[in-house]
């Protein structure tokens, strides 16, 4: 019997229909089946954040989202709101303040940064890391990360120095 | 890790639902966010051989608001309800609760329901509802029932849901004038499992507490009662004195066992910080 199930979905904007196991979760779908690595795989227990997915306009836990359960949905990864230029603001910012130095971590802090954004364009420093807490970077020591984040929501408010 | 394989289905009713449960009994398990089920599966602490995605079901969703009666259907998010001004209204408990529930992401998907089925002992919504005396409706093939949410946690993991039935929704008992509700919690990192929380809700007559409920999360196999404190407290105006004789008792109660993240000893006091505070700033609230 094959158990594998048909989803449709869109990824970035265009659509895909293809068969998938049930037990394969969104974020390596993504990967090995459509082929867009920069969502990472860390922890695959939703402890780290590296594999942070946009589905229907929310943050999610991509390995902790089984592909079945896209079905349907509308999905954005790091890929597509890099191209579309909606986070340009804060990849600037990123590389300005040297808040990233592995880069495993980068394209999901991006995502759950513009996220944060969205709700809240002033964020403190405070409300920055408690945003940021589920995504483990083991470089930066933070800092520089929330220094960025902190710079891009000047920039976007257009209330920076 | 990936999960061991399995089925999906993913019913378009209640019915169908019952019917993939009964057809597929201890093999079966309930899908809803997922979002402590995944984790399971893919560390392969479990492997049913089929997951009954409920997310379909519309009857489980949305919150809705009488004079009298909070409803928060079983699928609502943590973030839906985190965003809801009826809950912020009618059950400040909920949200004060709800942000120290992991992460946005994850709370954009793990559900209301799922966290209450689950019944994870260090979870926040099980403290709450019972410090609420919130009633759980429960559904089944024969038919949908209510249990108080004081008698649904029966132990490590365990509820009182029976075989085949789904927990579809809570019903919340609205505020009321002179209620307030106070909530705070210990864990090693924002968003981690608490090592102990606290959800507390009483009535004041001015200065003087009339009613009150103090849930412990993270110190029991299950939401635990102080209830001796709780009596120490009752009938009393909360003054540091009282607080440090109502602290005291909490050992009358709370018998945690040591963990991975704390010893015994310190969830015990620690629990002792949060009675102190979570009350002293409820007493100053008025």
């Amino acid at each position: 019997m094959d158990p594998s199930r048909e989803i449709s979905l869109t990824v970035n904007g265009e659509p895909v229909t293809t068969r998938v196991e049930p037990r394969k979760s969104l974020v390596d779908f993504l990967r090995e089946d459509v082929g867009l690595t920069g969502s990472h795989v860390g922890c695959e227990h939703g402890v780290c954040g590296a594999c942070t997915i946009r589905l229907n306009g929310a943050i999610v836990r991509g390995c902790l989202t089984l592909a079945v359960q896209a079905d349907g949905a509308e999905v954005w990864t790091i890929e597509g709101v890099s191209d579309s230029g909606e986070i340009a603001a804060l990849q600037k910012a990123f590389l300005e303040r040297n808040a990233l130095q592995c880069g495993y971590c980068t394209p999901a802090m991006l995502l759950t940064a513009a996220a944060l954004l969205k709700e809240n364009p002033t964020p403190t420093r405070p409300e920055i890391r408690e945003y940021l807490s589920g995504n483990y970077c083991r470089c930066t020591g933070y800092q520089a990360i929330v220094d960025a984040v902190e710079s891009a929501a000047s920039e976007m408010t257009g209330t920076g120095s | 890790m990936k999960p061991a394989p399995f089925d999906y289905a993913k019913p378009a009713t209640l019915e169908e639902a019952f019917g993939l449960l009964e057809g597929h009994g201890d093999d079966a398990q309930v899908l809803a966010g997922g979002q402590s089920l995944l984790p399971t599966l893919n560390m392969r602490l479990s492997a049913p051989a089929i997951l009954v995605d409920i997310s379909a079901l519309d009857a489980l969703r949305g919150i809705s608001l009488d004079n009298e009666m909070l409803r928060i259907g079983a699928l609502t998010s943590h973030s839906e309800l985190q965003a809801s001004e009826d809950v912020a209204r009618a059950a400040p408990l909920l949200a004060l609760a709800v942000s120290h529930i992991a992460h946005p992401a994850i709370r954009n998907r793990g559900t209301f329901g799922g966290s209450l089925a689950h019944a994870d002992p260090a979870a926040e919504f099980p403290a709450c509802v019972v410090a609420l005396d919130a009633g759980l409706e429960i559904a089944g093939r024969s038919g949908t029932r209510k249990v108080a949410a004081v008698d649904f946690f029966h132990g490590l993991y365990e509820t009182g849901l029976g075989p085949g039935e789904i927990l579809t929704a809570a019903e919340v008992p609205v505020l009321q004038k002179g209620f307030r509700s106070g909530f705070s919690e210990f864990a090693r990192r924002t968003g981690d499992f608490a090592i102990s929380a606290l959800a507390a809700h009483a009535q004041f007559d001015g200065d003087t507490v009339r009613e009150l409920r103090l849930v412990f999360a993270g110190v029991d196999i299950r939401p635990l009662r102080a209830t001796a404190a709780e009596k120490i407290v009752t009938g009393n105006a909360i003054a540091p004195e009282l607080l440090a004789e109502a602290r005291a008792r909490l050992g009358d109660d709370l018998r945690p066992t040591g963990d991975l993240h704390a010893s015994a000893a310190m969830k015990l006091h620690l629990s002792g910080v949060l009675l102190e505070r979570v009350l002293s700033e409820m007493a100053g609230a008025g």
